[in-house]
């Protein structure tokens, strides 16, 4: 079955019904808009939201006695035991999710057929089991650390909105294999991306046994993702090479991230207070804002 | 709080006014907040489109009450739009779904303990098998589809099994049918419950009949609208239990005391402190309808309004785990179906029934197709190694099969 869509209607453009068009473009002319201004006067009620609004949700705290005082001794030296389960989370979820992705691309694997190049059921197979295993090491890591692995955390839930379009996108009937695998593309860029953070947390919080099973999970998903493209580029008539599209996630480099001098808040989204910006301005870099937590945020390099 | 529905003034209509920022304010929280107050806002926007729905159909045929219809309906669109508007944008539709189940069940279960009248009680525990079903098929869409647990919203208060299946519980028209209550002799409670009931249906079907077209997962498209057929049965069995001899007037002025009911309700369980504040300041308002719509009543009709209304309202809708009487009903009248406003067990349905319900599930069962085996399990069946998928049959063996 073809992969890439051919030629035949759309009528979407402008260029369709061109005569239409200038008449559409006459009567903006004649009717200008009721109140001056432009999209910022959007920005400035969502600021104002933003500045009543409540966060989008809590991890709730370790279950047992001896986990919260882990949990305290963690933070004591440099852990950020909140933001790890958080994260721990995050990532559960989104296997979960995955697992159920790698399911709908095997429906959509039989419905389309195979084509030169792409993925045979086995492949997807083997991937969606290196998921299950994911799911499966994080609820123990979770547990382990005195959560709940059936709690949903704040970055679970916002991963779950971030990525709400994929199962949409994998359930439809009308998405063929190849297109299929362009949503599963955004779904390992962003499992790359966050094992690799979880891994640094892990690493902060002293939980090597956590470190090492997240390196094993990383070392699976950036094969996930080097397939993956490898598969959409056979599908539209490329060859996939290592150093194509975005980077693989390595270990964080200092320059990789460039915020404003003024932003309110660093990479992971906290807000840095006003003697970390005055301690910036004076060393003209951000450092490290605790030391050993390695939670930096760099200067706008413009 | 005591409540007199026949002295308290309320909020007087025209000083119940708002503004675009009042109308928009910060949703509950869907991590923090219990699921009761989820329940409560997603039944309080369907006793808010029921008093829209039911002016409109009043203004229709009353021309003489036009005027004071818009009046009211003008208020009872913005309290609807706070109301629905509480609902936070990080719960996707599916996760909406699920508290719409749960308010069909809690609320359901609390009305069908209370209801003093035997014929209407088994009416409403007759549904509330129906919807628990609804539950565990959706929460199985949800982690088959999206790798969630629906019980992350209802948080342990309502079970997430099998009621009585879906596939079933369709029914040709005339025997969703049921015999009305009595407007002379019937209990205040009933009709306030009936009127419940009736309108949080109203809002599943319709919230259904929105959201199902937008999913793209071809089961869950057949399954929305599987249930919302399920729904329009109910909204049908509902709205025959309400005296239709009633006056419009009448009805009017017991949907506002309904409306009363629900609020004091929510005034009386809500534990979140801003939302509470929502409910109280509706619940004045309400009283401000009541006593409105029955002066209105009263120089219209000649009659007086304590004809209709209680001077105390009943005992409030429990927002709570009905967990034991679910149960119970389960064990008992799980085989239950109907035969005209008649209970019977499913061996004595109608035929009109049974060619009705084989022809839709003739092309296969969606909400059967959505659980096919499925048990929930705490973060989702994928807990559990054996629901996983194993090995792709070879080609050959798929063709063969």
């Amino acid at each position: 079955m073809e992969q890439s869509p051919q030629q035949g209607t759309n009528r979407t453009g402008i260029a369709v019904a061109a005569r239409l068009g200038e008449e559409m473009i006459t009567a903006t002319r004649e009717f200008p808009p009721s109140s001056p201004g432009s999209a910022l006067a959007i920005a400035e009620v969502r600021i104002a939201y933003a500045r009543e609004g409540e966060p989008l949700g809590e991890t709730a705290p370790p279950s047992g006695l001896m986990d919260k005082a882990k949990a305290v001794v963690t933070a004591a030296t440099g852990g950020q035991p909140t933001l790890l389960m958080d994260k721990l989370g995050e990532r559960l979820a989104f296997e979960r999710t995955g697992a159920r992705l790698y399911e709908t691309l095997l429906s959509k694997h039989q419905a389309y057929g195979a084509f030169s190049g792409g993925p045979s059921a086995g492949d997807v197979l083997h991937i969606l089991h290196e998921e299950y295993a994911h799911a499966d090491l994080l609820e123990r890591a979770i547990k382990d650390l005195g959560g709940d692995p059936t709690a949903v955390t704040p970055s679970a839930n916002l991963a779950a909105n971030v990525s709400a379009g994929l199962p949409q996108v994998l359930a439809d009937p009308r998405t063929n294999l190849l297109q299929s695998l362009e949503a599963i593309v955004v779904a390992e860029l962003a499992d790359n991306e966050c094992w690799t953070a979880l891994a640094q947390l892990a690493e902060q919080a002293g939980e090597d046994e956590l470190v090492q099973r997240c390196q094993e999970a990383i070392a699976h998903e950036r094969d996930h993702l080097r397939k993956v493209r490898a598969w959409v580029a056979a599908g539209q008539g490329r060859t996939a090479g290592d150093d194509e599209g975005a980077e693989m996630p390595e270990a964080a480099e200092a320059d990789e991230f460039t915020f404003a001098e003024d932003s309110s808040v660093d990479r992971e989204g906290y807000v840095v207070s006003e003697e970390e910006r005055a301690e910036t301005r004076e060393t003209g870099t951000r450092q490290a804002r605790k030391s050993g937590r390695g939670r930096q945020v760099r200067r706008d390099r413009s | 709080m005591a409540i007199n529905l026949l002295r308290d003034a309320g909020v007087p209509l025209d000083q119940q006014r708002f503004t675009w920022r009042d109308l928009v304010q910060t949703p509950y929280n869907k991590l923090r907040d219990g699921a009761f107050t989820r329940v409560r806002v997603i039944l309080m926007n369907g006793i808010e489109s029921e008093a829209l729905r039911f002016s409109h159909a009043c203004a229709r045929v009353n021309g003489p009450l036009q005027a004071a219809l818009a009046r009211v309906r003008r208020v009872e669109q913005h309290q609807q739009t706070l109301v629905n508007w509480l609902n936070p944008a990080d719960q996707s539709p599916l996760e909406t779904t699920i508290g719409f189940e749960q308010v069909a069940i809690e609320v359901t279960a609390s009305v069908a303990e209370k209801e003093p009248d035997p014929y209407l009680a088994q009416v409403y525990r007759f549904g509330l098998l129906e919807d628990f079903d609804h539950l565990y098929r959706y929460s199985a869409l949800m982690d088959r589809l999206t790798g969630k647990d629906a019980n992350t919203l209802v948080q342990s208060y309502s079970d997430i099994v099998p009621g009585r299946p879906t596939a079933i519980e369709h029914r040709y028209p005339l025997d969703d049918l049921r015999k009305p209550y009595d407007r002379r002799r019937a209990a205040a409670i009933s009709k306030l419950h009936a009127g419940t009931i009736m309108a949080g249906e109203h809002q599943t079907h319709d919230y259904y009949m929105t959201v199902g077209p937008g999913f793209a997962d071809p089961v869950a498209r057949q399954l929305y609208a599987e249930i919302a057929s399920i729904e329009e049965q109910h909204v049908t069995q509902y709205e025959s239990i309400i005296d239709p001899e009633e006056t419009w007037l009448e009805k009017w002025l017991l949907h506002e005391a309904c409306e009363v009911y629900n609020y004091w309700s929510c005034v009386e369980s809500e534990d979140h402190p801003r939302i509470r504040a929502i409910w109280e300041r509706f619940l004045d308002y309400e009283l401000g309808h009541v006593r409105f719509v029955a002066r209105l009543f009263e120089d219209t009709e000649g009659r007086d309004a304590a004809e209709i209304l209680p001077e105390r309202l009943p005992e409030p809708i429990r927002y709570e785990s009905h967990r034991e009487f679910v149960r119970e009903t389960l064990r008992r009248e799980l085989r239950l179906s109907a035969v005209g406003p008649e209970f019977v067990d499913r061996q004595e349905e109608s035929e009109a029934t049974r060619a009705y319900r084989d022809h839709l599930n003739s092309q296969g069962s969606p909400s059967e197709t959505a659980a096919a085996g499925y048990v929930w399990r705490p973060g989702t069946e994928l807990t559990d190694p054996a629901t996983r998928v194993r090995a792709v049959p070879p080609e050959g063996e798929r063709r063969a099969a």
